[in-house]
């Protein structure tokens, strides 16, 4: 009876501490325990690359900007979500998100598989005033990222910090971070050839905003939305082996 | 302290705390939430039976209904496309001049074609196709690449200076940053052209439309034609006409020829299924120019 249970267990204070840790750890536990079959949930990507200085550098405005607020990143099993935005998101896909920015609530789209969607010089007027190229829209004006130098110096810490929670950067690409952030978004510059070098020859070079002689933060933005869901092609080759079965 | 002493006020039997003289009442939790504890445990144990569970330990328990979402998911999207298969066969069967040529065909093309075309090209050619500026209207007809279904076809399928390896490529050289022609003489050109689809002049322009034609045949023929009605070829605009993708006005016709432009397609090819292309293409055809 509850009310013989609830005298015992009251007046027994080490049996109560214990009590309350053995039901604390069922919530651990279930947190945990999916961990041990990871190898079974997550995918292989041996394909995946690295998130480059550059495009690290648009990611981390992403987040000051607080862009996840209004647009997830995980396009979900849904038919609709399929249909409208690509294959659903893997969990591989975010093996080098740190932290990983999947998002609640979509005010605005997903942008998930926005890479490629969009050409640059068309993310750069959405930017500046999203109603110039999508009346309707009620995103805010982020206009300044044009304006604002991108600050470079520091990424090599940035990439240091991602190796330590785990993303295989080398030494190399730390040591050479702040020279292929520059030349990431200036093609024509001495420091582009490092970038294809380092990061795999299907990295994209180029003056993301536009304008080939400064390294704006609108670079850094537009470079790491034109990456998003490109990282591998592993979604789009288990939506079809799934349609195979 | 009186264990389980019968409260008066209440009636109930107090716990034998006293603080003070204020002695604490015994309050057991309600049986009903012992109740529904007990229902959703149970309805928990149903569900570590049905649904993928538990880790083991190579694996994990998929559970006894082998439920999963993405399979769901994928035999969905099959389930639609085989219920539209009744007319998308006919779609990717059927030449363009077949489809066209079928009015009931063309309404469910277009119908399914609205949709796809406001989910991926809306955002940079409107709603209506009109386009904007550095975005071509679509509607106006006036194709850089050419407008037979099988050149739209292919737009869509390669993009324009696309990461397509086989990509449509077309630049306007930046005649000015590059140092190939000097200021006073784009302005000369400037002039030209504008007249050449019978734009008022800007003040001063009558003087340079003279000189302009000069540099014009110097330098613009190659691409734009001696009689500049453009190229499609290499995507190389009329510029005898009305559309002005760049804007019309001397500064901005002063921009393209000083800074270049290089237009951007995506290439839809890596994203959008052969179906979705042809729909999309004849969607793109049978657009008309709506008045304003």
């Amino acid at each position: 009876m509850p009310e013989f249970f609830h005298r015992k267990i009251e007046r027994n204070a080490i049996g109560f501490v214990l009590a309350i840790v053995g039901v604390a750890s069922i919530g651990g536990f279930v947190e945990i325990a999916p961990l041990f079959t990871i190898h079974q949930t997550v995918e292989d990507a041996p394909d995946m690359r690295l998130y480059t200085p550059l495009e690290l550098a648009g990611r981390n405005i992403y987040i000051r900007e607080g862009c996840y607020a209004c647009h997830s990143q995980m396009i979900r099993t849904l038919r609709d979500e399929v249909e409208r935005y690509g294959p659903y998101s893997l969990a591989v896909e975010s093996k080098y998100d740190h932290p990983m920015l999947w998002g609640s609530k979509r005010t605005g789209p997903d942008l998930a598989r926005i890479g490629d969607k969009y050409s640059d010089a068309w993310h750069v007027r959405h930017m500046i005033n999203p109603r110039d190229v999508v009346p309707e829209s009620i995103m805010p004006r982020y206009g300044w990222l044009a304006r604002n130098e991108l600050r470079v110096d520091d990424l090599g810490e940035h990439l240091a910090a991602q190796r330590d929670v785990g993303v295989p950067y080398t030494q190399a690409m730390v040591d050479n971070a702040t020279r292929d952030a520059y030349g990431q978004a200036t093609p024509d510059s001495d420091a582009a050839a490092g970038v294809s070098e380092r990061y795999g020859a299907a990295t994209q070079v180029r003056a993301f905003d536009g304008d080939p002689s400064r390294v704006t933060e609108m670079d850094a933005l537009v470079a790491y939305l034109q990456i998003l869901g490109r990282l591998t092609e592993a979604p789009y080759k288990q939506q079809s082996t799934a349609a195979g079965e | 302290m009186d264990v389980g002493k019968q409260d008066t006020v209440t009636g109930r039997i107090t716990t034998g705390h006293e603080w003070n003289g204020i002695e604490e009442l015994e309050t057991p939790i309600p049986r009903v939430v012992f109740l529904f504890l007990g229902a959703a445990f149970v309805f928990a144990l149903i569900c570590w039976v049905l649904y993928p569970t538990w880790p083991l330990i190579w694996t994990y328990s998929k559970g006894l209904l082998g439920f999963d979402q993405r399979a769901t998911v994928t035999r969905q999207v099959e389930q639609a496309a085989a219920d539209r298969s009744v007319w998308t066969t006919q779609v990717m069967d059927k030449s363009y001049t077949e489809i066209e040529a079928d009015p009931a065909l063309m309404h469910l093309v277009t119908e399914t074609g609205r949709t796809l075309f406001i989910d991926k090209c809306a955002a940079c050619h409107g709603v209506n196709a009109t386009g904007g500026t550095g975005f071509p209207d679509l509607a106006a007809k006036a194709w850089l690449w050419g407008g037979e279904p099988e050149t739209i076809e292919e737009t869509i399928r390669i993009g324009i200076n696309s990461t397509n390896a086989d990509t449509r490529t077309s630049q306007m050289l930046a005649f000015g940053r590059d140092g190939m022609l000097q200021s006073g003489q784009i302005a000369d050109v400037v002039a030209y052209v504008r007249s050449l689809s019978g734009l008022a002049p800007a003040e001063g322009d009558a003087a340079r439309i003279e000189a302009g034609k000069q540099v014009f045949a110097d330098n613009c023929t190659a691409c734009h034609g001696e009689d500049a009605k453009g190229n499609k070829d290499v995507g190389a605009p009329d510029l005898t006409d009305a559309n002005w993708l760049y804007g019309s006005d001397v500064q901005a016709v002063f921009t393209t020829v000083y800074s270049g432009r290089q237009g951007h397609m995506p290439n839809w090819g890596a994203k959008l299924p052969p179906l979705d292309i042809k729909i999309l293409t004849l969607y793109v055809h049978s657009l008309k120019k709506v008045a304003p």
